[in-house]
């Protein structure tokens, strides 16, 4: 450490006289723009913090020249959106599917609503604009297990399928080769008979076994041709939409296994206005709707 | 005075404590090994054994073959190379994890983790932030305080064994923690998941690294304290602190991994973000400020820009960042006067934080042409313009308007990674390039070409990540608050995850080229450690071989 004087040559700024490791330091005023800056962001803290609840006191706290709260300024906020909507929203609920196509105003307002709705609650299992994943029904299309028209879709946000509720939609695909109804060679028949109404290669013979198996066990919600029937919500097997898959692989899981997808029944987590908002959206909007 | 050069001095003062501490660490990791309550503990126990195990054998066959002496007319240097290394190897590590995470979010299918529980995004975020910010970061800062502290005290580092205590503890610690995160157990508050049990062990050997840098200071033989030893210095305390309050919990078992928090809701929620707030302060902030002040008047061998400034600047950051914490709660369960508070102290946070940036930058006046030819003082450069980018951010992303958009989105995570990757790691590698040489006694670094490309690595890399995420952040916090002209929202959350896709990919790209620069470092490093290119070993007595002062040891005068 050096006591003496010394003045650094390329800002001719003193040192403090110290040195640690070769390390000097000037002795450079502090900025001005830097400590001016400083102050104002002082001046202006005080500021807010007089205009602002800021200061915790024995019993609450200071509440700030402007009174403000944004706590008292969402509920007023929420109250005056329910009070803005109620007259709308009223008429939704007790309107029909076509007094609502026919009034611009309102169809509107159910679509916006209901694509909210959506967002929020649907599209978790059947994908952003209900396109759809494996095991969650795709809603563009013109595919529908329970039916696709306003009243049958409106039914099963309502009560849902398989759901916890007396009015659900309910049918059993039976797990055939887990619980032993069928044996594993017979399972293999019913594959190839599937997969030969579905229009894909089969084996002829397995497939002619598979028939019978099919008649006895499966015509009875699928129908003797395996079209389908929507009371039973059982799939028609001869398109080529599948909910969990059309290759021999799946299909045999699918009937050892069997399937008993849930949706819930919306009910008692949604209101009848939005209910009905989120039917419009899905009947007339994703594109499906019959 | 006659004085012997060569003096051996034992440090057997450490060995006692030390070994009882690796003792009573082993019976306890014994007991919760055969009897431990839950199955998760168990791989933990088996660590903590065999770690001890080692230790304690260590110190027997140190204490036999007479190992632990020392020269004290050197420098401590074998325990700040040990820290060189273990930064470069955790920097590695948690950035792998981290640009691994990235393309996880990009691509959610290429890591299908049914069945590999460990590899899920929760279990893997917490191994990356905790490998870069305590793996890397935390390294970094031992070493760097240990070398400066000696350095600008001119005397050898205090404490015989601690410091090595210090350095195998926290390996220790960033181990335990980071299988502790794959296994699942977590404490659940951020950047504090460690369980009690390794909180435990990081009290116990941070409070030994305060006591190594205290007992340092105490026995300097330079009259005043230089400013990066403040710095280091409240980094230190303030973390025990911090640490200690925000951890303070109930193990549901002595013998177990689980714990619950003293403090509930909102009071829990507040201590946290006290906790989280201030480790960005006190660890990446004042903590780095410390090697900034010393790396880069060294290395650009000029005068520190104003003693005063960094006085000024010192205490106000120190008193007022201690303060802003509630801004990470805004419009939650905390009262809004908490949330005001928070918010007006990070904006009187603003010139503070820059008083570090200006005096980083100004020191470097006079010495601008050496930014062309030396790529090393401008990794330090640029470091210190990441920080005054990060530190103006910061407060205004801490203004509740600005937060409104800002909370919960991506930008949050840009602004954190210019801070992380610009300040806190280009700080870092500006400052391991100064002390490979110099700690290896080399004359150079193996190649400056390869460093030249470190820093271009890193620089762009870091602009793909932050613009990413500020496009991507900005965006998603838009498309949150979008209504519809009925009042309705516009988006639902899932068509705001598909919208930043892109974003994602260029970010994971940018971690990717910031990642590549850290291998190009690693690989420099090694051949300059094995003394290859430039990095020919130094015969004289050249500045970076200097060592303590002869009258550093006083009883050495005294004629021993």
């Amino acid at each position: 450490m050096s006591d003496h004087k010394k003045v650094d040559e390329h800002s001719g700024t003193e040192t403090t006289h110290h040195e640690w490791d070769g390390i000097q330091e000037l002795d450079t005023p502090m900025p001005r723009w830097w400590i001016n800056i400083m102050y104002l962001t002082i001046i202006w803290s005080i500021g807010y913090v007089i205009l602002m609840p800021a200061i915790p006191l024995l019993n609450g706290y200071t509440k700030g020249v402007l009174n403000f709260s944004d706590r008292d300024r969402v509920a007023v906020a929420v109250e005056k959106m329910h009070a803005d909507r109620s007259a709308r929203s009223q008429e939704l609920a007790n309107s029909s599917i076509s007094q609502i196509i026919n009034d611009d105003g309102l169809y509107e307002f159910a679509v916006q609503q209901g694509k909210t709705l959506f967002g929020d609650n649907c599209e978790t299992c059947h994908g952003a604009g209900g396109q759809g994943v494996v095991g969650y029904p795709n809603l563009n299309d013109q595919v529908w297990i329970w039916g696709g028209s306003f009243d049958d879709i409106k039914y099963t946000i309502t009560y849902g399928i398989r759901a916890e509720h007396d009015e659900t939609r309910f049918g059993t695909m039976a797990a055939y080769g887990r619980d032993e109804i069928l044996e594993p060679e017979q399972i293999d028949d019913l594959v190839q008979h599937v997969l030969n109404i579905s229009g894909q290669q089969s084996d002829a013979s397995a497939a002619a076994r598979g028939a019978a198996l099919f008649a006895e066990n499966c015509a009875a919600c699928h129908g003797v041709e395996g079209k389908g029937t929507r009371e039973n919500g059982a799939p028609d097997l001869t398109d080529t939409d599948w909910l969990y898959g059309g290759t021999p692989e799946v299909i045999h899981e699918t009937i050892f296994n069997g399937r008993n997808g849930v949706m819930p029944n919306w009910n008692e987590r949604l209101s009848a206005d939005q209910i009905m908002a989120l039917s419009v959206y899905v009947h007339n909007e994703l594109g499906g709707g019959e | 005075m006659p004085i012997n050069p060569t003096i051996i001095k034992r440090a057997n003062g450490a060995i006692l404590p030390i070994g009882i501490i690796c003792v009573l660490g082993f019976i306890w990791a014994v007991l919760v090994a055969s009897r431990g309550v839950d199955p998760v503990i168990k791989p933990h126990a088996y660590m903590y054994i065999f770690a001890f195990a080692l230790a304690i054998f260590a110190l027997v066959y140190g204490i036999m073959q007479n190992k632990f002496v020392y020269n004290p007319y050197e420098y401590d240097d074998g325990v700040i190379k040990a820290g060189v290394i273990a930064t470069i190897f955790w920097g590695i590590a948690g950035m792998t994890v981290g640009v691994l995470i990235a393309f996880q979010l990009a691509y959610p299918q290429i890591m299908d983790a049914t069945g590999l529980s460990w590899l899920n995004f929760g279990r893997l975020r917490p191994l990356h932030t905790s490998g870069v910010i305590f793996g890397f970061g935390g390294n970094a800062l031992i070493a760097t305080s240990f070398y400066t502290v000696q350095r600008t005290c001119r005397t050898r580092l205090a404490g015989g064994m601690w410091p090595w205590f210090v350095f195998w503890g926290w390996q220790l610690v960033l181990v335990i923690a980071g299988t502790g995160y794959l296994m699942g157990i977590t404490h659940g508050q951020e950047y504090a998941e460690p369980e009690w049990y390794v909180d435990i062990w990081i009290t116990i050997v941070w409070v030994a690294y305060l006591a190594v840098f205290m007992m340092t200071l105490a026995k300097r033989k330079e009259k005043h304290i230089y400013v990066s030893n403040w710095f280091y210095l409240s980094f230190i305390v303030t973390i025990a602190m911090l640490h200690i309050v925000n951890n303070v919990a109930l193990p549901v078992d002595w013998l177990g991994a689980k714990s619950y928090s003293l403090a509930a809701g909102v009071q829990n929620a507040m201590t946290q973000w006290w906790y989280g707030h201030n480790a960005v302060g006190f660890f990446l902030t004042t903590g780095f400020l410390g090697m900034m002040y010393y790396f880069i008047p060294k290395r650009a061998e000029r005068p520190v820009y104003s003693y005063r400034l960094s006085i000024v600047h010192f205490w106000t950051v120190i008193f007022i960042y201690i303060w802003a914490g509630p801004h990470h709660l805004h419009y939650t369960a905390l009262p809004q006067w908490t949330q005001t508070l928070g918010m007006v102290f990070s904006v009187m946070l603003w010139m503070p934080s820059w008083g570090g940036m200006i005096n980083g930058l100004m020191t470097l006046s006079g010495a601008w042409d050496k930014l062309r030819t030396d790529p090393v003082l401008r990794l330090l450069a640029v470091s210190v313009a990441f920080y005054g980018m990060a530190t103006f951010e910061g407060p205004l992303m801490a203004v509740r308007y600005v937060n409104a958009l800002s909370h919960y989105t991506d930008w949050t995570i840009g602004h954190v990674h210019a801070g992380a990757l610009g300040w806190n790691g280009m700080v870092t590698f500006g400052a391991l390039y100064c002390m490979v040489p110099w700690l290896w006694k080399k004359k150079d670094l193996y190649s400056l070409r390869m460093v030249e490309w470190h820093f271009w690595l890193s620089t762009i890399g870091i602009i793909f990540y932050i613009t990413a995420m500020w496009v991507s952040g900005i965006m998603q916090g838009l498309m949150w608050r979008a209504y519809t002209d009925l009042g309705f929202l516009e988006y639902s959350f899932i068509e705001t995850v598909k919208a930043m896709h892109p974003y994602y990919v260029i970010r994971a790209i940018g971690g990717t080229l910031y990642l590549l620069g850290m291998f190009v470092m690693a690989y420099n490093a090694w051949q300059t450690i094995k003394g290859r290119g430039d990095a020919y070993s130094l015969t004289e007595d050249a500045p970076a071989a200097r060592k303590p002062a002869v009258d550093a040891i006083p009883e050495l005068a005294l004629g021993e």
